[in-house]
């Protein structure tokens, strides 16, 4: 059992924080690497990013979008509360090498695992620009921790309550035309944010890599529901990424097996609100 | 040779016939996930086992990778006494439950049983799962795991095995037996293995490997859930930590896909993915359980295995209209057990054989509709003494379908391997392990099972766990 230490709810009902006592998984993340937890015997796994982890203490950061049961009964979770099952590190670390200039770019919950993305090229030397958008400035996340360390820290609005008005991307490519130094992009968030970026980064023949989220069942290579086409080729995200080459990924065919249960997701949800709202 | 066949048919004749083993009806079954073989009484084991000759020279106990003493236990359970024969089948057999079930006796214990030529060997297997269910059924447990049956645990004489599978934990069945402390670590959150991920519950019910688990517990085995070997834990670090030796036994379980046109389309599932989500997440039971489950009206299962034949026996019990295992050649050359095939047959299950899949067919929205198949003929055998299917040009075949479960076997999980460089794998990727003892090419490291050998049986996999775990005790000084 894992015990939840702190809780903040980043976007009240919406997007939480939690910190949770997992010693053993807090001692070996790196940036880049996900767990995969579940809550009930009747539970499913999840895969969630780590958002960032204190090995001295022993804990580790998840940052959740509420979208579905299980992220929702996790929402019901307060501090002294624990998670029956919490596995990891998991997956393939970033590969972090001092580059120079590195672009971390974030949207939406995406900017929770890229936050500690960035902070691991920060700690290996290089130069982090910090690009994020939200649809307005109260949605915003990590913007006070990025900008702690990031040399360079924009944004990007819907509404234009904060930075630039419009995509994240738009600031990428306006970022990329004026400095030919930048040596790689991160790019995570919702999916066609990331195809997006790709899109962008590519005429650049800037390396650009992308965090990938498709659907896990065990989450340790033995099931093959994350399958991915990358460079015309079967990867599993779970142990050959999660990240992958962004201008080598099939982002349409990760899209369409994103929707593979989108029945069954919606009725379990409507079956848990349901519930919720008649206690 | 003639003289054979004459004693052959002389004694065939004068030899009972075996105890029926008592199933569900095929009808009703399919409308179930209960277990299939229902198991003998102890007026019907009795009479199985007054059917052993007792030889002077017995065979059967060479015929088992775990060498189980059948001769004693089965003269035990003539003689009642139920928790002798257990012991005798504990003192080599970890999991007797479990091997009761999922053996293929016919090819080991009752294979070289002397009643074989007859065609009625002693029905060993079943008479291995009465006494392992009579005996957990009673209360009789606890008086040999209570204490003096038991060695005192030493518990500065540690060792870790990875994965808590057949091969694991008969490991840590005879090492705890030898007083060695054993941890068991899980990358799951269940214990056991392919045991209970991957063969349904039909088949094998969770609750019997629960039990055995829960007995490995009162020995004095820990278990840690949760825990991945490689990310969580390293195996210098398990060293580091005063384990004296580490037992691999990660299984295959990296699923093989058949790299044709159209395999990502929804409605293509490994058999991993297919059982696991019936299997460990239980969900069969959706919305009870939150793991939703891909339910088709027209299912193919692609491949000739015992896996394939379980997510074949699977889909008809989720309710589909039609089961189609595809298979390129025929069913004699499938590698599934019989009696496995015959339960699968019974119950409905069609098979298409001499059929090779050559691509998928989806409905332009990503889901799939229908698989294309070549159609095979037998040729010359090949290397394995198996006629080689050839295709037959021009003869393609259109297999509507919503879903298809692929089943064509497993390669090694590269998990715990890529993260330690210092084991040498052979050219397929599975670790190198000595034959006597399974120790690789790191000092005090063991390896076995499928992640030795490929994909194979569960009591294969325990006679390798069964090896070294003797070897580590050898060298521990027990």
């Amino acid at each position: 059992m894992y015990e939840i230490i702190r809780k903040r709810e980043l976007i009240p009902g919406r997007v939480t924080e939690l910190l949770i006592d997992a010693p053993q998984v807090a001692r070996k993340a790196r940036p880049g690497n996900f767990v995969v937890l579940r809550l009930s015997e009747e539970g499913e796994r999840i895969p969630l990013t780590i958002a960032d982890k204190d090995p001295d203490q022993g804990t580790v950061t998840i940052v959740y979008l509420v979208m579905g049961k299980t992220t929702a009964l996790l929402n019901t979770l307060g501090v002294g509360d624990t998670i029956l099952d919490f596995c990891g590190p998991l997956g393939k670390p970033t590969h972090i090498e001092r580059l120079g200039k590195v672009v971390c770019l974030g949207g939406g919950t995406g900017v929770a695992a890229m936050h500690h993305i960035a902070k691991g090229h920060f700690e290996a030397g290089n130069h982090v620009i910090g690009i994020i958008g939200a649809r307005s400035r109260d949605l915003l996340l990590f913007h006070d921790e990025l900008a702690s360390f990031c040399r360079e820290m924009l944004v990007a609005t819907d509404d234009g309550s904060l930075g630039h008005k419009g995509f994240v991307t738009e600031v990428l490519r306006e970022r990329l035309e004026r400095d030919p130094e930048i040596r790689e992009v991160v790019a995570v968030g919702p999916v066609p944010m990331m195809r997006a970026a790709a899109a962008v980064t590519k005429p650049f023949g800037v390396k650009t890599v992308v965090s990938l989220n498709p659907i896990m069942v065990d989450g340790i290579g033995m099931c093959g529901a994350c399958r991915v086409t990358v460079d015309q080729r079967i990867q599993f995200a779970c142990v050959d990424g999660p990240e992958f080459d962004a201008h080598q990924v099939d982002f349409d065919e990760l899209i369409m097996r994103l929707g593979a249960f989108y029945p069954e997701e919606r009725q379990s949800f409507d079956l848990f609100c349901s519930c919720h709202e008649h206690r | 040779m003639n003289t054979d066949k004459r004693a052959k048919k002389k004694k065939g004749s004068k030899i009972k016939p075996r105890v029926a083993m008592p199933m569900q009806d095929p009808g009703k079954r399919t409308a179930n996930f209960n277990e299939v073989a229902l198991g003998y009484g102890p007026e019907q084991a009795a009479a199985e086992a007054l059917r052993c000759l007792q030889c002077k020279k017995p065979t059967c106990i060479q015929g088992c990778p775990v060498e189980v003493d059948c001769k004693t236990f089965i003269r035990q359970v003539v003689e009642g006494d139920l928790e002798g024969a257990f012991r005798t089948i504990n003192l080599t057999n970890s999991l007797p439950a479990v091997c009761g079930r999922v053996c293929p006796q016919e090819n080991q214990c009752e294979g070289v049983c002397k009643l074989n030529p007859t065609g009625k060997p002693v029905a060993i297997g079943r008479l291995e799962r009465y006494v392992a269910d009579a005996f957990y059924a009673s209360t009789a447990c606890e008086s040999l795991t209570g204490g003096d049956a038991c060695p005192m645990i030493d518990e500065s004489l540690k060792v870790a095995a990875i994965g808590s599978g057949p091969s694991s934990l008969t490991l840590a069945g005879y090492l705890a037996s030898h007083g060695i402390k054993v941890t068991v670590f899980e990358a799951l959150h269940e214990l056991g293995g392919v045991l209970v991920y991957g063969i349904p519950e039909f088949r094998l019910p969770k609750a019997i490997v629960r039990t055995e688990v829960e007995t490995l517990k009162r020995m004095g085995v820990e278990f840690r859930l949760n825990w991945v070997a490689g990310k969580t834990v390293s195996i210098p670090e398990l060293f580091e930590q005063g384990y004296k030796a580490v037992f691999i036994g990660v299984g295959a379980g990296l699923p093989r896909f058949m790299n044709i046109p159209g395999e990502n389309l929804i409605g293509v599932y490994s058999a991993n993915e297919y059982l696991t989500r019936v299997n460990l997440m239980r969900g069969y039971k959706f919305p009870d359980y939150d793991t939703p489950m891909p339910r088709g009206r027209r299912v193919a299962v692609i491949g000739g295995g015992n896996v394939a034949m379980d997510a074949a026996r699977t889909a008809m019990r989720l309710g589909a209209e039609s089961v189609h295992v595809v298979y390129r050649r025929t069913m004699g050359e499938m590698p599934v057990r019989r009696e496995e095939l015959e339960h699968a047959i019974e119950e409905g299950v069609k098979l298409e054989i001499l059929a090779q899949p050559k691509a998928y067919i989806g409905d332009g929205k990503g889901n799939l509709t229908g698989l294309v198949l070549q159609r095979m003929v037998l040729g010359d055998p090949d290397e394995s003494g198996r006629r080689r299917p050839h295709p037959v040009e021009g003869e393609l075949i259109e297999l509507p379908v919503d879903i298809c479960v692929v089943a064509v076997g497993a390669g090694p999980n590269p998990v715990l391997t890529q993260s330690t460089p210092e084991l040498r794998l052979n050219s397929r990727g599975y670790i190198e392990a000595d034959p006597e003892t399974g120790e690789t090419s790191m000092e005090m490291v063991f390896a076995g099972g499928d992640i030795v050998t490929g994909a194979a049986t569960v009591v294969l996999a325990m006679g390798a766990g069964r090896r070294s775990a003797k070897e580590i005790a050898r060298r521990l000084g027990r």
